[in-house]
């Protein structure tokens, strides 16, 4: 209700999950940069990114999106990697049904996480503009979304059908609010490690 | 099948994971494996369920304790220096993205049957009820030689000669008392024993410098600490690692290690999903217990974990964290006991609870939970129904793998900061690539997927 409210930003940590490429950089791309690689390489390098998306005037949620980068590959995943995790997207091939049998275990696995409960999570089959090879139909993906109560969607990282959808339903779902009044309150502050050092904080009686 | 690496890595402690990292952002192959199903090895964080199983099998935990996974509990007690090497690593290879800091409150040193916050710079030590009133200028005057001397300018050395005197003699000539040079050695430059003051005085200089500028960037206390606990900066790197190129396969125990006829390291024969592969490499890096036969035990450590209630925390001004010093002189004993205390402050166990980490290095005969008398009595610790107890053997290295390509790093020792392991770090790295570890910051864009 105060009168000066300046523009708020709400950040959330988005893990997105999935077997080798089904598409899962290329969905972020395209969120991130709008951009589409047909030859893009299994992930190096870019799995860390972030895209602010405007959800109504004055607010903005920001994503830190974290990318896999391999280690699920040998079932290696760093517990770290769902730490806190407030989102999840849980990517398959819609022309490979092997995909999304990988990504039911994907579902299994979150399901297992201490913070559950708290996880917004999206089940996306890529490649829609496949359509012709399509090997997964729409409605058995989206009876498991429901079964299992996740949002869920088609989309095609390569045209970009669908593809801000995701980002903007996700959105939603969010605890936006919590997180804002959550910021207000915290005291013992977390350390930037990257800012140069000041000494404007007082080590005391100098 | 069989694939060639430029380097294998076994083990997931900090050390390997480090090494592991930067080799990968340099381009290397690297393929990264640990027997167990988690990560990080010695330095990995337990919950309590783990926990029990480590110490106390066949035991259930406490209901008082909470749930199993609110607990993140180390089983080295170490910190990180703010301006140290380790937070310079974690800095310029962004690993700060996926891990979070806070300070530890305070660092305290055990005096006169009470603890003493430790001044960290002249100003401090002028209030400090540590030291007497006519010792203060003299400790003022030696803080502030540290403070001033660069090594280009002659006239900041105020005349001496710091690879030839000793630290008794410059402390000598600022007329320190025992009292001063004792926390001075301890409690700033972090000696556990007496053997620094014979030496030349360059090292202990330069930890009383790295002591105060980590103090001075961002107050309180010179440490930090990771959310969630230790075992979440092995796991950063090993992410670093994977970010670029590293192949990581956690849960997968070693069948054989091949060796060339010349007894230089060949590869590792190792299963997956019931096939047998050969992985080769010229290069391992592995943590002593992959290389039992080629390591050699220095010292043994007790150390304790006790899981408290806060109101057994022992500080007077309601810190929820810090490091106190129990130093030798204190308890008779030559080695001090470090003493680390986190809790929920720092996610680290449930809120109302508190960790104690207390470590020393084993003197004499008497049993273990004796030597550590006096920490115990710090946070009330009369029964050991939530204390677990563990001796470990340090080990080090028989040889420094020029010959054979075996890279082994040193057990996490009994200093309470991790400036010796990134010291092991950049010493396995110079014999690996046969360079000194220049740190670039990566920038943003190499991030980012070339499109
Ligand atoms: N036709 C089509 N191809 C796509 C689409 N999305 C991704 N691809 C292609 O599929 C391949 C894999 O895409 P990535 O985005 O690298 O897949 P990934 O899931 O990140 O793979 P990993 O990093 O190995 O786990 C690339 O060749 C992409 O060009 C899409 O919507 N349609
Ligand atoms: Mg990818």
């Amino acid at each position: 209700m105060s009168a000066t409210q300046g523009p708020r930003l709400a950040q959330f940590k988005l893990v997105l999950l999935g077997e080798s490429a089904v598409g899962k950089s290329s969905i972020v791309h395209r969120f991130v940069k709008d951009s589409f690689d047909d030859f893009r390489e299994s992930t190096i390098g870019a799995a860390f990114l972030t895209q602010t998306l405007k959800i109504n005037d004055n607010t903005s949620v920001k994503f830190e999106i974290w990318d896999t980068a391999g280690q699920e590959r040998y079932k290696s995943l760093a517990p770290m990697y769902y730490r806190n995790a407030n989102a999840a997207v849980v990517v398959y091939d819609i022309t490979q049904s092997a995909s999304l049998e990988r990504a039911k275990v994907w579902i299994k696995e979150l399901q297992r996480q201490p913070n559950y409960q708290d996880v917004t999570i999206a089940l996306v089959g890529n490649k829609l503009d496949l359509e012709e090879e399509r090997q997964v139909s729409e409605e058995d993906a989206k009876l498991l979304a429901e079964q299992e109560g996740l949002l869920f969607f088609e989309v095609s990282a390569k045209s970009g059908d669908g593809v801000l959808n995701i980002f903007q339903e996700i959105a939603k779902k969010l605890p936006v609010e919590e997180q804002l009044n959550k910021i207000h309150q915290k005291s013992a502050s977390k350390v930037n490690l990257q800012r140069p050092s000041t000494n404007n904080q007082t080590t005391c009686c100098a | 099948m069989d694939e060639e690496y430029d380097v294998i890595v076994l083990g997931t402690g900090l050390t390997e994971c480090v090494l592991s990292g930067l080799l990968s952002v340099e381009g290397k192959k690297v393929l990264h494996i640990d027997r167990q199903e988690y990560y990080g090895g010695e330095s990995a964080s337990l919950n309590l369920q783990q926990l029990y199983e480590k110490f106390k099998p066949g035991r259930t935990p406490d209901e008082s304790l909470g749930r199993s996974r609110d607990w993140c509990v180390d089983l080295i007690p170490k910190f990180l220096m703010a301006n140290g090497e380790l937070t310079n690593i974690l800095t310029h290879t962004n690993v700060t993205r996926y891990v979070e800091f806070k300070q530890i409150e305070g660092s305290f040193v055990y005096r006169w049957d009470k603890i003493n916050k430790i001044p960290a710079n002249e100003s401090e030590a002028i209030y400090s009820s540590l030291i007497g009133l006519f010792e203060k200028r003299r400790l003022r005057n030696f803080l502030q030689f540290v403070a001033n001397y660069r090594e280009d300018e002659v006239s900041t050395h105020k005349g001496f000669n710091l690879d030839v005197d000793t630290v008794d003699d410059v402390f000598n000539k600022y007329g320190l008392e025992e009292g001063s040079k004792n926390f001075i050695g301890h409690a700033m430059a972090l000696y556990d024993n007496d053997d620094y003051l014979t030496q030349p005085a360059r090292e202990t200089i330069e930890r009383v410098m790295l002591y105060a500028q980590s103090v001075a960037r961002f107050g309180k206390s010179p440490y930090l600490y990771p959310l969630y606990g230790l075992g979440e900066l092995p796991q950063g790197f090993s992410r670093l690692s994977a970010i670029y190129g590293g192949t990581f396969m956690l849960g997968t125990p070693i069948k054989e290690v091949l060796y060339e006829e010349d007894g230089s390291f060949k590869g590792v024969k190792i299963e997956i999903d019931g096939e047998e592969h050969i992985a080769k490499s010229k290069q391992v890096i592995a943590d002593p217990t992959y290389f039992p036969d080629l390591v050699k035990g220095t010292s043994k450590l007790i150390r304790t974990i006790s899981l408290i209630n806060n109101d057994q925390l022992p500080f007077r001004h309601n810190e929820n964290s810090g490091q106190i010093i129990i130093t030798g002189k204190e308890t008779k004993r030559t080695n001090d006991i470090y003493m680390a205390l986190i809790g929920a402050e720092h996610k680290a166990c449930p809120p109302g609870k508190s960790i104690a980490i207390c470590s020393t290095i084993i003197e004499g005969d008497k049993p273990p939970h004796i030597q550590l008398e006096t920490a115990f009595g710090l946070i009330k610790v009369k029964s050991f129904d939530h204390t677990f107890m563990g001796l470990s053997d340090l080990f080090e290295p028989l040889d420094d793998g020029s010959k054979n390509g075996i890279f082994i790093s040193k057990s996490y020792d009994a200093t309470s900061h991790f400036e010796s392991v990134t010291e092991d770090i950049k010493d396995i790295y110079f014999r690996v690539t046969g360079k000194p570890l220049k740190l670039t910051k990566l920038e943003e864009g190499e991030f980012n997927a070339t499109a």
